[in-house]
Formats: C-alpha cells, structure tokens, sequence
C-alpha cells in the first residue's frame, strides 16, 4: 500500500493535476474570503466555505478522472495484479495519496481563521469544524469520483459522468423541495427508484435472477408498507432526498450546528465506495 | 516449479483455454508456440494472476495463485504482451515503484535497481520519460521490471514482437541469459524464435496443449516424412507418367509456370536421400526432359508447427 501510495502520490506531482487542484482550491477561497470576510466585514469563516462548495463540482473530477480509468487504458493494471499486493491496498494507497493531495491546500487554510482573528473576534470553532466537514465532504465526493474512474477506461467519460452525478449531488437539497410530498407521488418516486437500484445492481453483477428477486422484494415490502400506513408516505421522498444530500449536512454544520453524524456519513459513503472501486477492480479479472 | 492443473477459460460462449494440464520444471527455457488466438496469452495472464479461471487451478510451487496469491506472486515476474510502464515516469521511478511493491527491503533497491538496469541494458536510459523511449527500451524496461526482486520464474509474453531485427536478437540474448538464474517462460508464434532460445516447446491450438517436447524430439517425431522440391522442363500432363516408377512418393502438386517449365513439390514417407532423388533424376533424363533445379530438405519444425496447429483446426470444428 505503501508504494502504490508514493507513486501515485509524485504522479500527480510531476504532473499538473496536483497544483492545478490546490491552486483552485486556494483561488475560490481567496476570492469569498475577500468578498466575505474582508470586503463585507464578516467574521464568519464558515460561509466561505460553505458558499464555494460548488468548487467540488471541478476539482473531484479533475482529481479523479485518471486514477483507475489510466490504469487500464495503459494496461498498467496488469502489473498491479501480478504484482504481490491486493486491490484493496491499490485502492486505498491511492485514494490515500488523493487525499494528501486535497489536504494541502486545506492546510494554507486552516492559517485563514487565524489571520482574520488578528482583525475581529472569529469564533474559531465554528471555522474549524466548517474546514473539518469540508474535508470529510471531500473525502466522501473524492471516493465516487474514484469508483466512477474505476468503471471505465476513458479519462474523459470518467470526467464527464463525474461531473454530473456531482452536479445531481449538488442540486439534490434543491430538487427535493420540488418534489411533491403527497403519500402517492412519494410511493411512485420511491417504486422508481428501487427499480433503477435494482437495474444498477443488475448492471454491477450481470445476474438477472438475483435482480429481479431484490426488485420485487423491495417492491413488494414498499406497497405493503403503503397499504398498511400510508400516513407515513407524506412527504417522505422529498425527506430521504435531502437526507441523503451530501452538500445539505455540510450547510448544517456551515449554519453553526456541528453534526457530528454527518462525519459518520461521510465516512461510510467514503467506505462504501472505496470497497465498490475494489469489486469493480476484482470483477475486471474475471470478465475481461 | 509450475503445476497446471485443468485449466479452463470461457469468454461467453468462446471456449480459450480448454481442460489445460502442463508442469513447468525448475531451469529451463520453456517457450509457448502457437497462432494467434490459440490462448497463449490467455494462460499466462490465468498463471500470474492476472485473470481468473472459469475452472482449473494454477499452483506456484505449490501455493495457489489464487488463494496464496501473494505468495505465488512473490515467486513470479510477469512481462505481459503490452509492457505495463506509466509513459510520464522514468524507467528509474518506474521500477522503484515495483521493487517497493514487491517488497524488496528500501536499503537493497538501489543496489537491485543498478544490477537489473545493467543486466537489461537500460541504465543510459534510467532518467528519460519512458514516451520518449523505443520500443526496445520499453521492451527492456518491461523485463527489468519482472526480473525485479529475482523471482524465480519470469513469464514473457511475446517479448521480441514490434522489435528491429537487432533488438530481436538482443532480447534473444538476455532471454538466454535469465534462463541460467530462472525458469523462463515465453511466448511467440514465431517458432525460429522459441526453436533457437527455448530448451522445452509447449505447442498449443484452440485452447489445447497439442505437443510438448524438447525441439529435437519434436523433430525426430516427423523426420520419417520430408519434401522434395523440383523445377523440370515438362508439361503439366506429362509429370504424373514420368514419376509413376518412384518409390516414396505419397503426395504430389504441380504448378505451371510462365517459362513452360513446372514446379512440382513431393512429399515423401522416407528421408530425401541420394537414391530416391537419384532415381527422381532418372525418371525424368529417361523421359528426355530436364531438371533445372532441385532441392530435398527435411521436414521442419514449421511443418510440424503447421500440420499440429491444422489438425487442432479439424477438431475445433467437430
């Protein structure tokens, strides 16, 4: 795991991708700590972070379109599998140098709450936790950017596709409000959206008999959940939505609520698809 | 030591390695001879781990690729048909990243890195971007990687393919010279090739194991049979009455050509020796007609090459 990490971590510093990632960073926080803090006379650090979480939307795909896609278009990936080490240390080594990559410049900000408490009185933790989520909502973006790259062998699709499901992600808070909150429209949202689960799930495993079980398990059990208690459907789409919202938990903690449950989600989200980016590495050698 | 036991691979409902069961010794050259799609690289990329088995085991000195995967890999050293290098690294990076990965102890990479850059060749080149380098150099930065760590097996797949004349038989070279350290095992389907390097030929067809033999055996087996090729002044109709008396003769094809003159080739059941070209020469002086040209030759490996790939053919289409 060692090594993998090292080399991919000078990779992406004898590249660009390394500091064209940091000084972007770097350049949104200095332009809303300016408007912000410095132009507008607040002392809440928190909001620039909080407004410029859109930054993710370019850096996660930037970040991560090459990681596994580069592998296996360079045929690379055949050297780390007759090499004596396991995907799981490949996937971890690199999402570890990722993560190296993306705190640098984290750490030049950490210096920013203190510099401005120089000048008015910055209620520091507040700042530090809004820095310490937005490093686990990196962390947690940074891993489904990793998975997406795993699935395919073009930098660019795995760019492009990154980028939208992060823009969904993005929006998702927003597009929860327009969905409509009666019982009905949430059964009908949520019968939807199992089938696409049960669709991607077929997609991952390529096993139709396990897929159809799983989608009308999960059908059956949603209408007679609707049939029994009804009641219990108002509303309750547009609420697992912006439950499951990335960005929403961040604002949370953004407004001065620290959530620490919001941590525990980002790291399952984060654990969840490092171990999906192992499969899909594991499932290549048995498919290709 | 390499154990094969049953190995099978299905692409859907293509079958590319077939009920496969071979054993590899200990110091030799082993080289895997076949056409293209006959499942060469298939195997090798099942016996370093790089791909699964639909069924079958491979077993590196006894620990399962599979389930003892990082201890049969430890034991092998893997070049496969595209050489695995990161194009924006320099072959010192390079392989500094797979000898950590290998495990090698940080106080003996350097000294390792030097004696396989040395033994390879690739020291000049040891700072360069590996985009810039030939084919060759890539080459030879492929196999310094696998004989990294000095495994004891090193597995080659098409190593000289792509390369000049004289990088062919430099990397001929160094392939002889790992085989006194390691097993060897390549690939080619060019048979000059394994014929001149390999100590053991494994010739495999559609997935199957169709000969395996040392190059002179493999010979020895076909060298009742031999051909005789001959250019005569006669016509076409006219060949067929003239050899009728000799002896030997199982099969005969008789070309035309411009000049008027015919080219015929005999395949024999006997070694082409004095007498029965002899007795073809007189054949032909009783007819009055001449022969310009001939040549008797033994059968040679490429006809043993060709005749087992072809019945391999017959039975793939059964």
């Amino acid at each position: 795991m060692k090594a993998v990490f090292r080399h991919e971590l000078s990779s992406y510093f004898t590249g660009v991708t390394g500091y064209v990632f940091g000084a972007f960073v770097l350049l949104f926080t200095g332009i809303y700590t300016m408007v912000y803090n410095l132009q507008s006379a607040s002392v809440n650090f928190e909001y620039v972070l909080g407004s410029m979480s859109f930054v993710f939307l370019i850096i996660v795909p930037i970040a991560t379109m090459r990681i596994l896609a580069e592998e296996r278009r360079q045929k690379t990936d055949q050297l780390l599998y007759s090499l004596p080490i396991t995907m799981t240390q490949v996937v971890l080594g690199k999402f570890a140098a990722l993560l190296v990559v993306f705190a640098a410049p984290l750490d030049i900000i950490c210096l920013y709450p203190l510099v401005l408490s120089a000048f008015g009185n910055v209620y520091l933790p507040a700042s530090y936790s809004a820095i310490v989520s937005f490093f686990f909502l990196g962390m947690a973006l940074l891993s489904i950017g990793m998975y997406i790259s795993s699935v395919t062998e073009s930098q660019a699709v795995a760019a492009g596709l990154c980028f939208v499901v992060m823009l969904v992600n993005y929006f998702l808070g927003d597009l929860a409000g327009f969905a409509s909150s009666t019982a009905y429209s949430s059964l009908a949202a949520l019968a939807v959206t199992t089938i696409v689960i049960c669709i991607a799930v077929y997609w991952m495993t390529k096993n139709s008999f396990a897929s159809l079980i799983l989608a009308a398990v999960l059908e059956a059990g949603l209408i007679g959940w609707y049939l029994v208690d009804s009641a219990k459907f108002e509303g309750l789409f547009p609420a697992i939505i912006s439950k499951l919202s990335l960005f929403e938990r961040f604002y949370t903690i953004v407004n001065g609520v620290f959530d620490a449950t919001a941590i525990v989600y980002y790291l399952s989200i984060t654990g969840f698809f490092l171990f999906l980016s192992v499969q899909s590495l594991e499932k290549r050698r048995w498919s290709e | 030591m390499i154990e094969v036991n049953h190995l099978t691979k299905r692409y859907g409902g293509h079958t590319a390695v077939d009920d496969l069961s071979f054993t590899v010794e200990t110091g030799q050259i082993y080289g895997f001879l076949g056409p293209n799609g006959a499942g060469k690289s298939t195997t090798m990329n099942i016996m370093t781990g790089c791909l699964a088995a639909t069924s079958g085991q491979v077993k590196i000195d006894g620990f399962d690729i599979f389930e003892d995967a990082a201890q049969a890999k430890r034991r092998i050293g893997y070049l496969p048909e595209q050489p695995p290098l990161y194009l924006d690294r320099t072959p010192r990076e390079y392989l500094r990243f797979v000898a950590r990965a290998k495990g090698i102890p940080e106080k003996e990479i350097p000294a390792q890195l030097e004696q396989v850059m040395i033994q390879t060749g690739t020291l000049d080149v040891a700072n360069r971007l590996m985009k810039n380098l030939s084919k060759g150099y890539r080459q030879r930065v492929g196999i310094a990687q696998a004989v990294l760590g000095n495994p004891e097996i090193i597995i080659l797949d098409e190593p000289t393919v792509g390369l000049d004349p004289r990088q062919i038989l430099e990397i001929r070279e160094l392939i002889r010279s790992l085989g006194k350290n390691h097993t060897v095992i390549l690939s080619s389907h060019i048979l000059s090739e394994v014929q001149q390097v390999c100590t053991t030929i494994l010739i495999l067809s559609k997935g199957k194991l169709v000969a395996c033999d040392t190059p002179e055996n493999l010979e020895r087996l076909f060298a009742g049979k031999s051909t005789v090729e001959l250019t005569a002044e006669a016509g076409e109709e006219e060949i067929p009455g003239i050899l009728a008396g000799v002896g030997h003769i199982v099969n005969r094809t008789v070309k035309k050509q411009d000049d008027g003159a015919c080219a015929v080739t005999l395949e024999l059941d006997a070694p082409a020796g004095n007498d029965i070209c002899r007795d073809i020469f007189f054949a032909f002086s009783k007819a009055n007609k001449a022969i310009v040209r001939m040549t008797a030759g033994k059968a040679s490996l490429e006809d043993i090459f060709l005749e087992l790939t072809n019945s391999g053919k017959e039975e793939g289409a059964q």
